[in-house]
Order: structure tokens, then C-alpha cells, then sequence
């Protein structure tokens, strides 16, 4: 691993209370989510990361506790370095602040986390869903939500599933209104 | 019938400006289906006479699914929707995910498949910035570039095509290497591209890079500055269009990279023009990536030999019993990875495309995140089309060259 990374990730462990994994050849750095902002501050301002490559999130219900893992990207253009950090998030009401202040592009980022997640960011300037309806239920990516499917029509099933389709001419469901 | 409704603000009074709120300023719907959007994109547009004063993006019309839908698929069969992210560049979405896999479960790849990879890589760049050049003139009323482009566009998928069967859903690299060695016509076909394609080039830019008109359309539209950009997330054209230097290729070299002697062209402007010129100069690297790597183009295996995770050759399986087995297994249950995450990045035609890749331990990928370039070039659409005109935001869409299959996922 690069040195100067290493000495980043050293002085970032100690300063926010942070830990490390090891994994391929890449470390990590494990960080609570009360000091993410502080700590990405740090990182834009005193070490030069001043570019946030990803923002995405994993959930391991039911398997482990706390439920949610942020994962945050930067890069680093001007010393040619990239670090990992990543974020536990319990899952009663998940929540994170928002990075919006320091990195703009978390605006669509975070949207997106939200959306497939349902991690809240508090302070976040926009948080509405982003590639999914704004009527929609559920937040897809989450462990606990099915991945769906059809089922597939035979002719001893046919006009029992046909009952069941919606059809063109119908009302649509009450709930999906006009979006703006 | 329903009714139509109007398009009410709703939920996006923070959006907009107090004059929207009073009915001063007009907001219009363009798209999601409109030819100058590149793909199914809506904006929601705020204007003041003939000048934008907001835009309010509104993605996921081709949101597919694909992260949810992979991680039911094993590592072999979940590549083939790789493919369908960014249809502009279904061969360089290969690569990244081959990379992470490879990099997940600490797989080797022969030099001969990593030069066909690059080369490929390459002539996908070529490919997809020959869409862009055609498209976006179109976009300012260009026509006949478009013709032009598309014409050689032709022959690079008829390479693809030579190589793999397809034209465009190739799914030829995997985990490991490539699908199977290149067919002899190979060289001659893209040494035969090679020929021509510079002249050509020449050709496009004599159409455009001193057209008054073009000129008109583009010099000065669409800026947006060095440090803007870096803390939008903006990779690519985009960002080099400003006068960054990032390049993925450079920052993290991966299949070999580090060997090619190229240039990674810069402009400082910043604008459209820039971003026209930066995309011109990157097919000329480009070229000369290709030619490099086919001169020195290593003989050899072209996939690993390491057969629990790449399946054996077809003709060892009627000969050894191992490889029977290997081959059983890897089509039924697949490979276990290692419990785990990493994070593989490449310099996709849009930029920095990487992959966040997890395992469990198991044949599956836990979780999959395709961390996408046209998704943060989009995002910064508000900033740099305020104050133009409609006609000039159509120019700024194209310039950004999002594709909305890579936005959406």
C-alpha cells in the first residue's frame, strides 16, 4: 500500500475513533456515523481528497447487527490516492448526515441510497426518491424485499391468472396519482 | 380516460425559484421523450422567455433493476447484464466487472487476453465517442456528420461481431480472460481500421472544429470550472473539458495499461468546444493505444488456467475427469469468492466507471454497485445550463454524453 495513504489512514483511525479491514490488498477505514462529516471535512480539506467517487450502501439483515453499511469512495487527483470508508448504520430509522456541504455530487448519491435503502440523510437539501416512482413502496435493494416475479401462464392456469391482470380501459390504482 | 393533469410543483417548491412560485417564470416539461436527450431523460424546465433559469432532471425511466437482479445470479451469468448498463460501452462494462471479480477472488489474466482486452477497450472508446461526435453535431443541427460517424462505427462492431458473434452485447471478456482467442482475420481487420481511421477523423473535424456555425453553438456554452467540476464527481471528457488531469487509466492503471504510450488531451475552456475537442484528441490516443497493443500483441493462453473459476477447454472434458467436474460445477453452483468487498474502477468513453463488488462467501455476489460516470455528469446539468438558452441546453445534454441506460441502471 502506498505510504502516504497508510499515514492517512493511521491519523484518520486515531482522530475519529476509527478501525481498519484489510482485504485484496485494500484497507478500509471503519468510521461512526456521528463523525462522517467531520472526518470527510478533514479528508477534503487537510489530505486532499477533494473528489467523493461513490457513495453506496449493503445491507446484511438478518445476519449481523447494525443492519446497514455505508460505503464511501474518494479519490484523491492531486496525490493519486483512493480511500474507502465505510459507515455501520443500525436499522431502526437509519440515518446519516448529508456530505451535500462538502461534495456536491452526494446530492444524487445520497438520493439514490435513500431510494434503494431508505437511509435517511438528515440536512439533505432534496431527498426524494430518484430512480424509482415517487409513490413507491418499499425500498428495493433492502434484503427483505423480494425480488418479484410473474407468474408464468399454462393453459390450466390461464384464465385464472387473466382474472387477476389489470386490463387497458381500467381505473388505475388510486394511489399513483400525477407526478410533478 | 384519465384525466390530464397539469404539471403541478408539488413537491418541488425547493427547487424552483420564488418568481416559479408567483407565476412569473414558466415551467415547461421536455421529454422523457425527445430526440435531443439522448435516451429516455425528463427535464423539468424553468424559463424565463427563451432563458433557462432552472432545470430539474428527472431520471430512472430505463431503471432496470440490475444490482437487485444480480445478486440472484451467479458470478458467470450475472456478467451478462453488465452488458446492458451503458449500451454505448457494453465491452468496457465487462471489463470492470471481470476486474472486480478477478480482483475478489485474486485471479490472474494472461497478457494476451489483457492486450486483446485493451485493444478492444480501445476500439470501444472509438465506437462510442463516434456516436457522441455524430449525435451531439446533430444536436446543433449538423447532419451529415452523423452519417459519416456511423459509417465507421459500422467496422468497429463488425470487429466485435468477428470476435465474439455479437455486435453489441458481447459479454467476450469474462472472469479469467476472454471468452476464446481471437480469429485470425482479427489483426487484418483492425489493422485495416487503423488505416483509415485517422484520415477520417480528419474528416469530422473538417466538418466541425472551424465551422462557424458549430463554433457559434458551442464556444462559451456550458462552462463550468476546474474546481466545480472535481467537487461535482465529474469524470471523463467532461472533467478534462476543464482542465483536470484524471484519467483512470494514468491514476490506477489496470490490464496493462502502464505499458501504452499515450496522452491524456486537456483543454482549459471548460465548455462544450472543449469537451468537442477533448473527445477528438482521445480517439487519436486512442488509436495509437490500438496500435501499440497490436503490434506487441503477446502469443499464449488466453484465459486462466486456473479451472475453479474458469471452466476447462471443451476438449479436455471428454478426456479428464477433473475437468468434467470443474465444468459441472461451475455451470451448476458456480464459484465461491471469498467474504468480502472491492472496489474496481476503469476509464470508461464517460469516465471513471467502477464497480463496488461484496461477497458472502457464497456463488453470488452479495451486493453489486455499478458506480457509474453518466450519473454525475447529469447531476451537474443545473449548474451549467443557467442563464443559456433552450436551444444551447439540447448542446450542453449532448456535450456531457450521459447515456441513460449507464444513469439509470
Amino acid at each position: 500500500m502506498n505510504e502516504a495513504l497508510a499515514a492517512i489512514i493511521e491519523k484518520l483511525v486515531e482522530r475519529f475513533a476509527g478501525q481498519t479491514i484489510e482485504f485484496a490488498g485494500e484497507t478500509s477505514v471503519i468510521l461512526p456515523v456521528d463523525k462522517i462529516v467531520a472526518a470527510a471535512q478533514v479528508l477534503h480539506d487537510e489530505f486532499g481528497f477533494d473528489m467523493l467517487a461513490a457513495i453506496t450502501a449493503v445491507d446484511y439483515w438478518p445476519a449481523e447487527s447494525p443492519r446497514f453499511h455505508l460505503f464511501y469512495r474518494f479519490n484523491s487527483l492531486p496525490n493519486g490516492i483512493a480511500l474507502n470508508v465505510r459507515v455501520p448504520i443500525p436499522g431502526l430509522e437509519p440515518a446519516a448526515p448529508t456530505l451535500e456541504g462538502i461534495y456536491k455530487n452526494a446530492n444524487w448519491r445520497e438520493r439514490e441510497v435513500y431510494d434503494m435503502f431508505g437511509i435517511k440523510f438528515t440536512g439533505h437539501s432534496d431527498l426524494r426518491r430518484i430512480l424509482m416512482p415517487q409513490d413507491w413502496e418499499g425500498h428495493p435493494l433492502r434484503k427483505d424485499y423480494p425480488l418479484g416475479y410473474e407468474e408464468p401462464q399454462y393453459s390450466f392456469n390461464f384464465d385464472e391468472i387473466d382474472a387477476r391482470k389489470p386490463h387497458a380501459g381500467e381505473k388505475p390504482p388510486a394511489s399513483r396519482g400525477a407526478q410533478p | 380516460m384519465t384525466q390530464i393533469e397539469e404539471v403541478s410543483l408539488g413537491d418541488l417548491k425547493h427547487l424552483v425559484s420564488d418568481r416559479a412560485l408567483a407565476g412569473e417564470t414558466m415551467m415547461l416539461n421536455m421529454g422523457p421523450q425527445h430526440p435531443s436527450t439522448h435516451g429516455v431523460l425528463r427535464l423539468l424546465l424553468e424559463l424565463d422567455g427563451e432563458t433557462v433559469v432552472n432545470v430539474i432532471p428527472d431520471v430512472g425511466f430505463l431503471h432496470t433493476g440490475v444490482e437487485k437482479n444480480m445478486e440472484s445470479k451467479t458470478y458467470q451469468k450475472a456478467e451478462v447484464m453488465s452488458d446492458r448498463l451503458d449500451y454505448m460501452n457494453p465491452l468496457g462494462n465487462n471489463l470492470v466487472y471481470c476486474l472486480a471479480v478477478e480482483k475478489l477472488v485474486d485471479l490472474d489474466v494472461p497478457p494476451r487476453a489483457q492486450a486483446i482486452r485493451v485493444i478492444l477497450a480501445e476500439l470501444q472508446r472509438i465506437s462510442s465517442h463516434l456516436v457522441w461526435v455524430g449525435t451531439s453535431a446533430l444536436d446543433v443541427a449538423a447532419m451529415s456528420v452523423f452519417l459519416y460517424c456511423f459509417r465507421e462505427r459500422e467496422q468497429i462492431l463488425d470487429i466485435f461481431e468477428l470476435v465474439s458473434g455479437q455486435r453489441m452485447m458481447t459479454t467476450y471478456i469474462r472472469p479469467g480472460g476472454v471468452w476464446r482467442d481471437v480469429p485470425v482475420e482479427f489483426e487484418k481487420a483492425v489493422r485495416d481500421f487503423l488505416k483509415i481511421i485517422p484520415s477520417r477523423i480528419d474528416e469530422y473535424e473538417a466538418l466541425l472544429t472551424k465551422n462557424p456555425l458549430f463554433i457559434d453553438r458551442t464556444v462559451g456554452i456550458g462552462k463550468i470550472s476546474a474546481a466545480e467540476a472535481v467537487n461535482w464527481g465529474l469524470t471523463g471528457a467532461t472533467l478534462r473539458g476543464s482542465g483536470v488531469s484524471y484519467d483512470v487509466r494514468k491514476f490506477a492503471p489496470y490490464s496493462g495499461y502502464e505499458q501504452y504510450d499515450f496522452e491524456i488531451p486537456l483543454r482549459s475552456e471548460g465548455d462544450v468546444y472543449a469537451r468537442y475537442m477533448v473527445r477528438i484528441a482521445e480517439m487519436r490516443q486512442a488509436v495509437r493505444i490500438v496500435q501499440q497493443a497490436l503490434d506487441k500483441l503477446p502469443m499464449g493462453p488466453v484465459k486462466s488456467n486456473n479451472h475453479k473459476f474458469v471452466p476447462p477447454p471443451r476438449s479436455e472434458i471428454g478426456t479428464s475427469m477433473e475437468a468434467l467436474i470443474h465444468h459441472f460445477k461451475l455451470w451448476t453452483e458456480g464459484f465461491n469468492a471469498p467474504k468480502g468487498a472491492v472496489y474496481c474502477a476503469v476509464e470508461s468513453p464517460r469516465g471513471e466507471l467502477g464497480v463496488y463488488l461484496e461477497s458472502d462467501g457464497g456463488p453470488k455476489p452479495y451486493r453489486i454497485h455499478f458506480r457509474t460516470p453518466s450519473f454525475d455528469n447529469l447531476q451537474v446539468l443545473p449548474v451549467m445550463s443557467k442563464g443559456h438558452l433552450v436551444a444551447d441546453l439540447v448542446a450542453i445534454i449532448g456535450s456531457v454524453d450521459i447515456v441513460l441506460g449507464d444513469v439509470d441502471r
